[in-house]
């Protein structure tokens, strides 16, 4: 399956990923409003997490484990893995917002959501023409969408 | 039968999907003792409290089983196994042949001998009947008591106080959830419920159970000398390996079911997992029953692919717990109780009590092996990678990851390049 992978070598922290990630998952589909109106009104969260160290910078998310930790420990059948496609599908409604999963991903890759018991994973976008928005936004090249 | 399964908990989930990993043909018998589809045990706090309604409480839909081509059992025990034979009776009355059974019977409730209670209201927390048989209580009762102040013991009271009971909880130890986490986690959780309104008692227990001369219950008799009035008592002191029909086989038993690195019993073609298996720890190496979700799946997992006939080793169990009391989230993972005296140990502790935010970090030489996290609880899964990779923590990461800020550029780079940007050569 195809899996974003990001490359630390190329990235320059500049945050443009989780600015289109909450763009493509916001009611508006606007950055502005997504970022002004939608994250503080909503809750409107960015499933990529940027880490920086000097000039060093990566951005992560939910990497789709062939095994995932997260699902193993989700109480809830909240989260489970699509044998067709491979992805690890979140399912809000049957979340309890217990965070085993959030303890239990060592990629740091589940957030809580800001004002809900529910969680913030990525989804690679599902069903977005052109795969996932972070990817198609990187300026450097540092997010590939490939299979490997 | 290819695969048979003894149980219908979460370690069977994890075994399904196991199993179904590599072999995708042969057909799967799942024989399960409660009669509902496979259903998230600790959601029953849940549907006590009201949060969730019975149609939240599966696993996986329905028809996960008709895709997995699994075949359902339930409502069914089984009375025996017959390792040589390579059959399990039921208590319907049938014999089942199988090539590989797995068992994973779980937990039973482990019960004291408390005086009193044998007889009407005395309940147990740990399955779907006991949630509903308190659900109906809970509207025409007024107090209960809960013996048990460890994982169950707060959530059972947590839900009843939730329904309108006035609730208190009885701990032995000198602290609550003295297993799980350590004093100060233990104490922001205590007092967040003494601030809702349950009424916890600790370093004190039940003498005896008062019942009338109809037997109806009247209270409880407290090891302190006080009596407490209340209208059932929910007793939740924890599990045992429910080994009997694994013991009664010749299968070689000690704390639970004796396994080995590939979830393998002493008898041929019979496998264990979950909270009935004495398995491999992943931080100390020796094999303990660490009965906690997480380690059922995986140990279901493990055991599945292996019953396939693949090879695969189980890593080993991590304790970990994640569980909130009224909004208040806390998470454990791994050793957070280390042994006193012991200088190859070290801690790390911030604790603000205004704002119920608490760290306590667990070093064993170089390597963090356990944390405990209260209310602030966002960065889990970064510490989680430390205790679960064993990675040593280097000397300038150190300082970041003390202050609450562990990242995963902190990570042995060829492990880093492995996990998140595998196959790309680095240009010179």
């Amino acid at each position: 399956m195809k899996r974003v992978y990001p490359d630390k070598e190329y990235c320059i922290g500049c945050h443009l990923c989780e600015v289109a990630c909450i763009t493509a998952h916001s009611k508006s589909k606007d950055p502005i409003i997504a970022f002004r109106e939608e994250r503080g009104k909503d809750g409107l969260t960015a499933c990529k997490k940027v880490f920086e160290k000097g000039d060093i910078c990566v951005a992560i998310s939910c990497r789709h484990c062939d095994e995932p930790s997260c699902v193993a420990a989700c109480i809830s059948g909240g989260l489970h893995k699509d044998p067709e496609t491979g992805r690890t599908v979140y399912d809000r409604d049957k979340c309890v917002g217990c965070w085993s999963c959030l303890m239990a991903c060592p990629y740091g890759a589940i957030k809580r959501h800001p004002t809900e018991n529910k969680i913030v994973k990525c989804d690679l976008c599902e069903g977005r023409e052109g795969g996932p928005a972070c990817v198609a936004a990187c300026p450097n090249g540092a997010l590939k969408f490939e299979e490997r | 039968m290819k695969y048979v399964i003894i149980g219908n908990g979460i370690a069977s989930i994890g075994a399904i999907e196991g199993i179904r990993k590599v072999d995708t043909e042969n057909e799967i018998l799942i024989i399960g003792a409660e009669d509902a589809p496979a259903y998230g045990r600790p959601l029953i706090s849940y549907l006590l409290a009201g949060k969730i309604g019975p149609d939240r409480l599966a696993l996986r839909p329905q028809e996960f089983y008709e895709k997995s081509n699994v075949s359902l059992m339930l409502g069914t025990k089984v009375t025996g196994i017959d390792p040589k034979a390579k059959t399990v009776t039921t208590d319907k009355g049938d014999t089942v042949e199988f090539e590989n059974l797995l068992v994973a019977t779980g937990g039973i409730p482990f019960t004291p001998p408390i005086p009193g209670s044998d007889g009407a209201d005395v309940y147990n927390f740990t399955n779907l009947a006991h949630a509903q048989t308190l659900i109906s209580k809970a509207k025409e009762i007024k107090r209960a008591v809960v013996i048990g102040g460890g994982l169950i013991g707060l959530k059972a009271g947590e839900s009843l106080f939730d329904r309108g009971v006035d609730v208190t909880i009885l701990e032995l130890s000198p602290r609550i959830l003295s297993l799980a986490f350590d004093e100060n986690a233990a104490s922001l959780a205590g007092s967040r419920l003494a601030e809702v309104g349950l009424n916890v008692r600790c370093g004190v227990s039940a003498k005896e159970i008062q019942r009338d001369a109809e037997g109806n219950l009247k209270g409880v008799h407290l090891t302190d000398g006080d009596f407490l009035q209340c209208d059932v008592v929910v007793i939740a002191i924890g599990v045992v390996p429910n080994y009997n029909l694994a013991k009664e086989a010749g299968i070689e038993v000690d704390r639970g079911i004796k396994v080995d690195d590939h979830m393998r019993t002493s008898a041929e073609g019979i496998f264990a997992a979950g909270d009935v298996a004495q398995a491999k720890d992943l931080l100390f190496g020796d094999d303990r029953v660490i009965p906690i979700w997480t380690n059922a799946y995986n140990q279901g997992f493990c055991a599945g692919k292996n019953m396939t006939g693949t090879d695969v080793p189980f890593t080993g169990s991590l304790s970990m717990n994640s569980i909130s009391f009224y909004g208040l989230p806390t998470i454990s993972v791994g050793t957070v109780n280390p042994p006193e005296n012991d200088d190859a140990y070290d801690m790390a502790v911030a604790l603000d009590e205004k704002k119920k935010s608490y760290r306590k970090l667990v070093f064993h030489n170089d390597r963090l092996v356990g944390y405990v996290l209260v209310g602030d609880i966002d960065m889990a899964g970064m510490y989680t990678a430390f205790v679960k990779f064993q990675m040593t923590v280097p000397e300038d990461a150190k300082k970041q990851i003390l202050a609450g800020e562990p990242d995963v550029l902190m990570w042995p780079d060829d492990f880093f390049k492995e996990t998140w940007n595998p196959g790309v050569v680095e240009p010179d």
